[in-house]
Formats: C-alpha cells, sequence, structure tokens
C-alpha cells in the first residue's frame, strides 16, 4: 500500500505517451492528419469519435504495430523504439483490445506472466514464485481473481483483469482500454472503473476509447474527438459541455449530410403487426439483450439502431433462430416459431440478410443465379425435385434487374463480384421467397454509393410492398428508408423515434447513451 | 486511503494455498481419467487368460507399447502448438529401414556397403530430422494445410519403404543397430526405459520450461502468444523436427525388437497414435493435454491389443474390437470430462 504515498503532483509530469503531429495514410485514405495527443502519468484521457474516425489507426501508431507517415511518437519521454523490438514495445504500451488476447487452457498466472521468467534469469518456470508474484499483484490493484484459475473460465471482465495485470506486471505506464465496456454488464463497468481510478492514483496514463459519452463523463480528466482523420477537440472534460462534445463528433453538416436525415413519412394505414417481440432477454457474447419488447407493421421498416455490443444484432440473431432465447417470445405472423431454429423461422416468412456476407451471406464460388434462388428451390424444381434451370432463370433474371447487380452472367461466381453486388446478391436471395418480415442486419456496411442506393431502393420498394422490415444498422443513411427508429444502448431498448426526419444530433446523443429528451 | 484497507482482508494468502493444492489434485485426477478403464481392462484380462497377470506378459505389454509411445509422445507435442503431422508413420517406417539398408549385408537386402552401424544410427535420426524440417518449413512458414500436407508426405515416405526394396524385409542386422529394440537392463527392456524417460522428460519439460508453457499459449491462442513476444514459428519448427526424431527412434525401436525392417513397418500405426493422444485428454484444437494423459492413452491401447491376442477372438475380429474400444474410451473421456470443449 506504499503505492498510495506517490501520487498527488509528481514533480516530473513527463507525458508516458505522446503523439507528436502524426499523419498516417493508407493509400488514397488518409486516416490521419496531424494529430497530436498525449497521456500524462496519472491521467485518464478520453479518445472518441465515430467509426472510421481514425481511433483506431492511432492506437496501432502508439502500440508499435504501424509508423506515423509523419509526426512522432514517444513513450515515457523516448522516441518510440523500432517496429521490430516487440519487447521493447511491450514493456511501454499495452493495449486491451475488444478481442481477447488470453490462452484459454493457461491459467491466470501463466498468461500474466506469460513469455517471461519468473524467477531469475531462467528458462525453467518457478510456479511457486510465479502464482505469489501473480497473487500479490492481484492485492496490490485491488483485483478479485483466483490466480489458479483457467482463463478459458473467466468472464470478459475478468479477462480484461488478466490483461491488464499482465501490463502492470511488465511495468507498463500507458494503457490503452478500446472500448472496454463494450461487452459488460453495469455492475462490471463500475468495477473496471474503480480498477481505472486505482490505476490513475498508481501513476499509470489510461487511454480510454469508447462510445458511450457518459462513460468519459464519468472516468476521464481530459478528451480528445478525433472526426475523419483530424483532431477536432481536445479538452478538460469537466470544460467540454456535452453538446460540445456531440457536435464535435458529428461535425458540421456537408449539403448532403443533412443535420436532419430524410427519411420516408409513411402515409396511409399500416398492415397488421407481422413480428412480435415481447420481453426478449438473450445472453450472447456479441452484446446481451434484455427485456426487449417491438413490433413491425406490414410495410413498416422499423431500425433497430445500437452500437457494436449493445445487442441490436442480437435481436436481429434471435428472430430468425440463429441464438436462443433465455426467455421472451416471438411471433411471426402470430405464431411462434420454436426458438434456436432458424428452419422453422424462414418456414413461417423470414426473410434475413446477415451482417457478415461473407460467412454467412452467400456460396462463393456458385453463381449469381444459383446464390440468388438458393432459398427458393422448391418453386422451380418439378417433379421428383429435378431443377428445372429456365425457370430458375427466370426468377433469378428478375431478382437482378430488381437490385442492379452488375454481373457477366448468372453463372458468374458470386466471389469474383464487387463487393457491392455481392451484397445486393445477398439481399436478393433474402428477398426471392418473398418473405412477410425481413430481418436485414447492416446490409450497406462496406459497399459503395451506388450500391448503397441500389440496396436501399430495393429494399424500400419491398417495404411498400408490404414486408415488414427490422433494419439493425448503426450506419445514418441506411435510416432514410426507415418509419421508426428504436435505439438500443447497452441490451435494452433506450429510446424510439417515431416520426421522421431523424435529427442526427439527436439520434448521436440517444445511441452513445446520453441521456436527452426526445 | 480508507477504501483501500477495506479491500485488503479480501484475500489472503492461506485459501489460496488451499486452493492451489485442491486444483493440483484435481488436475491431476482428469488427467487420470482413464485408469479405472485400465483398471476393468486388467481385471478383464485376468479372466480371458490367465498367462495376462504374468510379470513376462506385463514386460510383453511394455515392450510392445514402447515405439508407438515415442510416436505418441512426438504427436502430443505438435497436437499442443495446434497441428498435426500424419506423416510421423512415414518416418518411423523409413527411417529405420534406410539405416539398416545402409548396414546390413547384400544377403539380407541390405545395400552391401556395411557401413558402420553407429553410422547407421546417425542416419535413422538424419532422416528424422530431414522429414519434420521439411515438414516444419512447409506447414509453419510456406502455410500448406497440415493435415493434407503431411498426409501427402505420409504416403511418399510409405511408399519410398516399399519401393525401395521391392517389399522386401532388411534382417540380420548389427547388434549395435537392435540395442535399443532387444536388450533388457534389470529385465526390462531398454525400450520402455527410454521411452518412459521420453515421458517423463516431455512432461517435465512441457510443465517447467518456458518453452513448453510457450507451446501451450501457441496452442490455445496464436494470436496472443504473438502478442507476447514468443516466436511463435520458431518454436513450431521446432517441434515438427522433435517429433519427427522421436518417431524415428520409435522405428528403430520396432526394428530392433523383431530384429528386421519390414516394408510396412509403420503403415496404419498413426490412428492408434492418434487414439491414444485424444482419449488420454490431448486437444486436436491444441493447448490442452497432458503427457501423464497420453501415456494412459498408450498403456490402455496397449493393453487391449495384449488382451485381443490373447483371447479366443479370431485374428480377423481384432481391428473391429480394437476400434469399438477406442470409441468406449472416447465416449467415457467425454463423460467425465478429459475432452472439454
Amino acid at each position: 500500500m506504499e503505492r498510495n504515498s506517490s501520487t498527488g503532483p509528481v514533480a516530473d509530469p513527463a507525458p508516458v505517451g505522446e503523439a507528436d503531429h502524426v499523419s498516417k495514410s493508407f493509400g488514397e485514405t488518409r486516416a490521419l492528419v496531424d494529430v497530436s495527443l498525449e497521456v500524462r502519468p496519472g491521467e485518464c484521457h478520453g479518445l472518441v469519435g465515430r467509426n472510421g474516425a481514425g481511433k483506431s489507426t492511432l492506437v496501432s501508431l502508439l502500440t508499435g504495430l504501424s509508423r506515423p507517415d509523419r509526426g512522432s511518437i514517444r513513450l515515457a519521454g523516448e522516441p518510440a523504439p523500432g517496429l521490430a523490438d516487440r519487447g521493447a514495445w511491450l514493456t511501454r504500451v499495452a493495449c486491451v483490445y475488444q478481442r481477447s488476447m488470453v490462452v484459454p487452457p493457461l491459467t491466470v498466472a501463466e498468461n500474466v506472466f506469460l513469455n517471461r521468467p519468473t524467477s531469475g534469469n531462467n528458462a525453467l518456470v518457478n510456479w511457486r514464485a510465479m502464482r505469489d508474484r501473480a497473487h500479490e499483484l492481484m492485492l496490490d490493484w485491488g483485483f478479485d481473481l483466483d490466480v489458479d484459475q483457467e482463463a478459458g473460465r473467466l468472464t470478459v471482465e475478468q479477462r480484461q483483469i488478466v490483461e491488464i495485470a499482465r501490463a502492470l506486471s511488465i511495468g507498463v505506464r500507458l494503457l490503452i482500454l478500446d472500448e472496454p465496456t463494450a461487452a459488460l454488464e453495469k455492475a462490471a463497468v463500475e468495477r473496471l472503473f474503480e480498477h481505472v481510478k486505482r490505476l490513475r492514483e498508481g501513476g499509470v496514463g489510461v487511454l480510454y476509447i469508447s462510445h458511450h459519452l457518459e462513460e468519459i463523463y464519468e472516468i476521464c480528466d481530459r478528451v480528445t474527438v478525433l472526426r475523419d482523420g483530424e483532431l477536432v477537440l481536445s479538452g478538460r472534460v469537466r470544460d467540454v459541455p456535452q453538446e460540445n462534445l456531440v457536435a464535435a463528433m458529428v461535425g458540421t453538416a456537408p449539403p448532403k449530410r443533412a443535420t436532419e436525415i430524410e427519411a420516408v413519412r409513411k402515409t396511409g394505414a399500416l398492415g397488421e403487426r407481422r413480428l412480435q417481440v415481447d420481453h426478449l432477454s438473450v445472453l450472447s457474447r456479441a452484446g446481451s439483450v434484455e427485456d426487449v419488447s417491438l413490433f413491425v407493421r406490414a410495410g413498416e421498416c422499423v431500425g433497430l439502431v445500437g452500437l457494436d455490443g449493445s445487442g441490436s444484432a442480437t435481436v436481429a440473431d434471435a428472430i430468425v433462430g440463429l441464438v436462443k432465447p433465455r426467455s421472451g417470445t416471438i411471433a411471426i405472423n402470430g405464431a411462434a416459431p420454436r426458438p434456436g431454429k432458424v428452419d422453422a423461422a424462414f418456414r413461417r416468412g423470414v426473410g434475413y440478410v446477415p451482417q457478415d456476407r461473407h460467412a454467412r451471406g452467400f456460396a462463393p464460388q456458385l453463381g449469381v443465379g444459383e446464390n440468388l434462388t438458393l432459398a427458393v428451390f422448391d418453386r422451380f424444381a418439378r417433379r421428383f425435385g429435378i431443377v428445372s434451370f429456365t425457370r430458375r432463370d427466370t426468377i433469378a433474371e428478375t431478382l437482378v434487374e430488381k437490385l442492379q447487380i452488375v454481373a457477366q452472367s448468372l453463372t458468374q461466381p458470386v466471389s469474383s463480384l464487387s463487393g457491392g453486388n455481392q451484397q445486393k446478391v445477398v439481399v436478393g436471395r433474402a428477398l426471392a421467397p418473398d418473405p412477410s418480415v425481413l430481418v436485414a442486419v447492416s446490409p450497406t456496411v462496406g459497399v459503395d454509393v451506388a450500391s448503397k442506393e441500389a440496396l436501399l431502393d430495393a429494399l424500400g420498394g419491398a417495404r411498400d410492398q408490404g414486408v415488414a422490415i427490422l433494419l439493425v444498422s448503426d450506419d445514418f443513411e441506411d435510416l432514410r428508408i426507415c418509419t421508426r427508429l428504436m435505439v438500443m444502448v447497452r441490451g435494452r431498448i433506450a429510446t424510439e423515434f417515431d416520426r421522421p426526419p431523424w435529427d442526427r444530433q439527436r439520434l448521436i446523443s440517444a445511441v452513445e447513451g446520453l441521456d436527452v429528451a426526445v | 486511503m480508507a477504501e483501500t484497507t477495506a479491500e485488503a482482508p479480501v484475500a489472503t494468502k492461506r485459501p489460496m494455498a488451499r486452493r492451489g493444492v485442491r486444483m493440483l489434485v484435481l488436475n491431476f485426477f482428469r488427467e487420470l481419467t482413464l485408469v479405472p478403464v485400465i483398471i476393468v481392462l486388467m481385471i478383464a484380462g485376468a479372466i480371458v487368460n490367465p498367462v495376462f497377470f504374468t510379470s513376462s506378459n506385463l514386460i510383453n505389454v511394455a515392450e510392445g507399447g514402447s515405439a508407438l509411445g515415442m510416436v505418441v509422445v512426438a504427436e502430443t507435442l505438435i497436437l499442443l502448438t495446434g497441428k498435426f503431422d500424419i506423416s510421423l508413420q512415414g518416418t518411423f517406417g523409413l527411417a529405420a529401414l534406410l539405416g539398416a539398408w545402409l548396414i546390413a549385408p547384400k544377403a539380407s537386402s541390405g545395400l552391401g556397403a556395411e557401413l558402420s552401424p553407429w553410422l547407421g544410427l546417425v542416419i535413422v535420426l538424419l532422416v528424422g530430422l530431414v522429414v519434420g524440417t521439411i515438414n516444419g518449413f512447409l506447414v509453419i512458414k510456406a502455410n500448406f494445410n497440415a493435415f493434407i500436407f503431411t498426409l501427402a508426405m505420409s504416403i511418399l515416405l510409405t511408399g519410398l519403404q516399399l519401393g525401395w526394396l521391392g517389399g522386401q524385409t532388411v534382417y540380420a542386422l548389427p547388434e549395435v543397430f537392435i540395442y535399443i529394440g532387444a536388450e533388457s537392463w534389470f529385465g526390462i527392456p531398454v525400450a520402455v526405459w527410454i521411452t518412459v524417460a521420453t515421458f517423463v522428460a516431455a512432461a517435465l519439460f512441457l510443465r517447467y520450461h518456458r518453452v513448453g508453457r510457450a507451446m501451450y499459449a501457441i496452442g490455445g491462442n496464436l494470436e496472443a502468444a504473438r502478442a507476447a513476444g514468443i516466436q511463435v514459428d520458431r518454436i513450431r519448427i521446432g517441434v515438427f523436427m522433435i517429433a519427427s526424431i522421436l518417431a524415428a527412434v520409435g522405428g528403430l525401436m520396432q526394428a530392433g525388437r523383431v530384429t528386421a525392417v519390414t516394408a510396412g513397418q509403420g503403415s496404419n500405426l498413426i490412428f492408434g497414435v492418434f487414439a491414444a493422444a485424444v482419449i488420454g485428454g490431448v486437444s486436436l484444437d491444441g493447448g490442452r493435454g497432458r503427457m501423464v494423459g497420453a501415456l494412459t492413452g498408450v498403456i490402455l491401447l496397449s493393453l487391449v491389443t495384449n488382451i485381443l491376442t490373447l483371447s479366443s477372438i479370431s485374428s480377423t475380429w481384432i481391428d473391429a474390437v480394437d476400434g469399438a474400444i477406442i470409441l468406449i474410451a472416447l465416449g467415457l473421456a467425454k463423460l467425465i470430462g478429459t475432452e472439454r470443449a
């Protein structure tokens, strides 16, 4: 407990980590432009910005995974080591990524001392010394964790602690936490904050990256905002009002990106409730869901908006049966298919555009025509299940036209198409069986502008023909086809927007988990 | 400050030490899930044939398992790092054959050069080293799929072994060459001593050497191992090399035991090797498993083979029974929880 005596103003406040006018480009994309940032010992420095603002690039520069094109990185007051010298980087800076970097079969103690001598300069492992030192470390920093436990059995929260403990035991004084609370429950977040406070008292500098702005206000001393690779705001947290922070993240609106997102005003009567979700709770690594209720009527497109880990994608997974809910009911066209069964959901008329098109979206080596019609074989099969190719091609051609898919022929393998056209095939396949409910997860992610328009038009067309669409997305451009929005934060529906147009600023505040009056 | 002191009594040293001991005992038992199966088998063996419990028969079981055991150690090392090597059985056969061929007289299918038997031993180890190096570099550095690459390598090596001598057997081997397979120390075959020593050395290395722990880290989470500064590729290639050398030594034991190298030595051995490792709790996904477990796997398979031979079951049925018993052992291991997801 001596450590505490060293807190308070330090004589030499040399920053533990410093980026000095760094720039970095990847081909044409300017990921970072002349950004400067410093993390002082005993400080928690918040780093915020929307996806693609340059946060990850800055982290990769600070952790030595890449080198700045211009500018320099300094760690603990010294110029950064060369990229090849991993060992030197490891002793100066550590980043706890969302992706876990613990080794599941090894114990907590082993993970903490991974690849490091445990006694003297010996190649042999001294188990007792290792356990004792790991245990001491846990006590010193107030982590309540059994060091003999197998790391594979730890919760996400505990794995983070293992990684933090590892960094501390190496002597790291700059700790980067990359969205550490994304997969944590409320109580775990509180405990994490306690740990961060203790790290600060111990003279560690923390760079805290989060989408949740309320966390920045709770835990950080200073905050830096990146937008489109540029530093747009930096200052003491208490001097920056929330509105300014949000405004800095969103930026002033260029002509096309109006502050208000235009969206269809649905006129006329809406149909019956095609999709009804009641009190849904799901446990999931990708973001748990807590007591979510919603419904989608025929001819309606409901946008489910949330950050990674907010549970919005998990809701979609539960509806199509990819995950089994812990409790709650999902009814499609008035009847509940067997939970956790994908084919049952599909038989009830659900169409699905998966998030990861490469993993679940299409069979890459098969042709465009075949991929489009995978779900509707029975429609063009003649007797004894023999496939009629002419009938198949007719169906496929209609879809190609509707979605403006650019392909040389129906037999061209989907793997050779551009990303935008691949995504059109995925959406086309989901629309082929004329679903009554369509669940689309980030349908336009990673595609070019023209494809995006075509995709949104196709989805909008389906909506107008009476399909009930649940659109899960955090891309605000997608929301123009929505008639209603529900915002999810930490597994719960936080806010509902029921009349377009959507106010960009209010929407962002809601998504980031700030309290706003709607 | 008040907060800090309040947190202090959360954990003290004593319970942690006790927990450590409990974990050790638990771990130990988890590795020994096959022991009850082995005991049941031994009782069955005694019932099937009273000869079973004679010391000569038990030594026979140990001797029969020792060559297999060497290859199981080899495969376990590779499995722990998250790869596997099917061609160990090819090395098992070809290395011994090449060594024998170079030193045996023409009359017994040798080359006739009659090189020094010591040189023959060096050749055996060298073949292991060369095959292991090729496998290691191509699977790890050139990123070939371990399954298909080592399968092809295995077919190649076995084919060479068969083609080289046109299917003949090399015999009349000098004493030095067959020493480890044919001689005994204190009434127990040298091969058994060597295999047991190898198991113990491998177990200690895996438990107490940094590289041994690094192997678990590599198999458990490759990216985390790399990020911790472990020289992932170097260790994985090294493991391939060591493993092939161990397999070559196993082949030498086999050759010494039957005082000849047949054209078919080693073929189909690898299935038993994988079976022993997996029922002994070694994960095919890497990072999980221990030498104690692999050893119980070897003992179990050797016992099964022995009991089936002693029993009156027709030899044509032995494979079927063998397979059934492996399946049962796998099921048991799953039930008791050795092979955890």
